[in-house]
């Protein structure tokens, strides 16, 4: 008897704290942390389109927000890198379904140091300075010479190897090389010094004239100079910068992905639809990312 | 009745010891007895919980002649992953190698000081110093790698990166130092009066004594001390991820950047998913590293020990 009187009272309580909590719908948003700030802004200003869904959104990098949808502990996944063949597999064994949404677009510029002669580099001559193999070890090996690099050794910064910028840039650059026959193989050369972050890359070739490193444009400053990317030598270059990401003329832009698990339905269709309208894409724009169609933002 | 009482005083004996303080001092005895074995029943969690996270690893996918002999370390790749830890080894040998180099007579001297020739009040401010420089933390070394060293180093030298072997094998150095001077000292100390007051008799002089006499009867312990600071470097990771320049390289000398087995794992653990073959190769460093520390700890503590019990 005494036993059933408390079940009532504990279901009695389970049932006040779930309604209370149904008010609320919490999307779980993780991953990449080149997307953190815009998956950041856009759980903000959602709050005022929908107060009765929350966005929950945490960083930690590509490959934590896919590991968290394999694991089915996130709604969205944020990536900066296609899911690997494998990691489809792992997801599909494990009962989830992950949904390829393209949100952005991001140029990766190729940062050098404002010293540098260099104005205009192709991607046959960054696989050169980045592949294994690729035989430019010196800034002589290009044709010139850099005021403040004594030495003349081409310092090469790279990301670690977890990274989706290191994946797409190793993708964009390398494998293209490779299959036009420029370097051997699409890996990297060895001695790239691997930084932990984008705004570390920028830091370091900021500071060193023998430099060269790549990230995300939003990343640059005014202190730093940004190659004009050629697909082949001799042919045009392309500046980065959201307009030639979002028409896709620059030939390192990479799409922005959130994965969801199945086609989304609810407040999580709801959210990738806002996210997908002008103000959603104008919040990207303002970010320093370039949106999947033209917006107009005031 | 008169039988039977001295059997009843004993049963009311047993009952009086099981009081308050009975139950007390049994808690404490098993309280002391855990903590006494904790360090035990904890290093062989440790090791099993790394073996089992590495382990199928260990026994299926890995190739030891490629994990051991290449230099490739590219466990990302899509199209052909690659597990070489070689250029990481080296990494790690070059900078704990030239932290000892810097270590070793900043240490031994540090420790003669304190040991021999300091006195009264100078001696324990000296030790009381030296221990204090033994808790900063690594993070703090690694700051001091990255933002006052670098910038020196491109300035003396005039190489383009200023993070490198030198750079963290310097910080390495100077880590290592209060703990190896703190455990040498202890070596010199354990040299008996009778010793030196010997070879004083014989006219030796101060000089004479420490280095003939006193250095030789302790180079158990010294070897120990340095073996302890070789494991203290195998083992660092903060200072050591910030001041190499985190480059996997085969270093041909000190200004080459170059990147640690300890720091691979702290840079790449939190973004691989658990179970896939990254995850495990580098919880295989982890059983290496482990079974590296191990040893020479081992060792070092067999050799202090040795001369303990001399």
């Amino acid at each position: 008897m005494r036993a059933t009187r408390h079940l009532t009272a504990v279901a009695a309580i389970i049932c006040l704290v779930s309604t209370s909590v149904s008010a609320r719908t919490v999307i779980q948003n993780k991953g990449s942390d080149t997307l953190v700030n815009v998956a950041q802004a856009w759980a903000e200003e959602y709050r005022n389109v929908d107060s009765e869904v929350a966005v929950a959104v945490s960083g930690g990098g590509s490959g934590t927000g896919i590991a968290a949808m394999i694991n089915g502990t996130v709604d969205i996944a944020n990536a900066s890198r296609k899911m690997k063949k494998k990691e489809i597999k792992r997801a599909k064994d494990a009962g989830q379904n992950p949904i390829e949404h393209v949100v952005g677009y991001d140029a990766l510029a190729v940062f050098l140091h404002n010293d540098n002669p260099i104005n205009t580099l192709s991607i046959a001559q960054l696989a050169k300075i980045y592949g294994r193999g690729g035989g430019a070890e010196n800034w002589s090996d290009l044709g010139v010479t850099v005021p403040g690099c004594k030495k003349g050794k081409i310092v090469v910064v790279s990301r670690q190897n977890n990274s989706g910028t290191y994946a797409y840039y190793q993708k964009a650059v390398l494998k293209t090389a490779a299959k036009a026959g420029v370097i051997a193989k699409s890996k990297y050369r060895m001695g790239t010094l691997d930084m932990h972050g984008s705004k570390d890359v920028v830091d370091l070739v900021e500071k060193t004239p023998c430099a060269i490193g790549y990230s995300g444009l939003a990343y640059a400053t005014d202190h730093i100079k940004m190659a004009c990317i050629a697909t082949e030598e001799g042919k045009d270059c392309v500046s980065p910068s959201v307009k030639t990401a979002s028409d896709r003329s620059y030939p390192i832009a990479r799409p922005l992905l959130m994965y969801t698990n199945g086609e989304p339905q609810g407040a999580v269709k709801a959210y990738m639809d806002w996210i997908l309208s002008d103000a959603g894409q104008c919040i990207l724009k303002k970010k320093g990312y370039a949106p999947v169609r033209d917006v107009s933002c005031n | 009745m008169s039988e039977q009482n001295p059997s009843s005083v004993e049963i009311m004996d047993a009952f009086d010891r099981r009081d308050l303080a009975w139950f007390i001092d049994k808690l404490v005895q098993v309280l002391v007895f855990i903590g006494g074995i904790s360090a035990i029943v904890f290093i062989i969690g440790i090791f099993i919980f790394i073996t089992m996270e590495g382990f199928g690893f260990l026994l299926d996918t890995l190739d030891f002649r490629e994990f051991f002999m290449s230099p490739w370390w590219e466990p990302t790749d899509e199209d052909e992953p690659s597990f070489g830890i070689l250029a990481l080894i080296a990494g790690t040998a070059s900078v704990t190698g030239l932290a000892m180099l810097v270590a070793i007579p900043f240490s031994l001297g540090a420790a003669i000081y304190i040991g021999e020739f300091a006195t009264g009040k100078k001696r324990e401010s000296l030790k009381v110093l030296v221990e204090l420089l033994a808790a900063i933390p690594s993070v703090v070394w690694g700051f001091i790698g990255l933002s006052i060293m670098n910038p020196l180093i491109i300035e003396l030298f005039d190489v383009p990166v200023g993070l490198n072997v030198l750079n963290a094998g310097v910080i390495l150095g100077l880590m290592a130092a209060p703990i190896m001077t703190s455990i040498a000292e202890d070596a010199l100390k354990a040299v008996p009066d009778r010793y030196r007051e010997a070879a004083e008799a014989m006219g030796a002089t101060r000089w004479q004594v420490i280095f003939k006499v006193v250095l030789s009867a302790a180079k158990n312990g010294l070897l120990g001390a340095v073996l302890l600071g070789v494991g203290r470097g195998f083992g660092e990771t903060m200072a050591v991820l910030m001041a190499t320049g985190h480059a996997i390289n085969i270093p041909g000398s000190v200004f080459d950047s170059v990147r640690a087995l300890t720091a691979t794992i702290a840079a790449e653990l939190g973004e691989t998913a658990v179970g896939s073959d990254h995850y495990q190769a580098l919880f295989t460093i982890g059983i290496f590293l482990f079974v590296i520390t191990f040893v020479i700890n081992l060792t070092a503590d067999l050799i202090v020990r040795g001369i303990r019990n001399k």
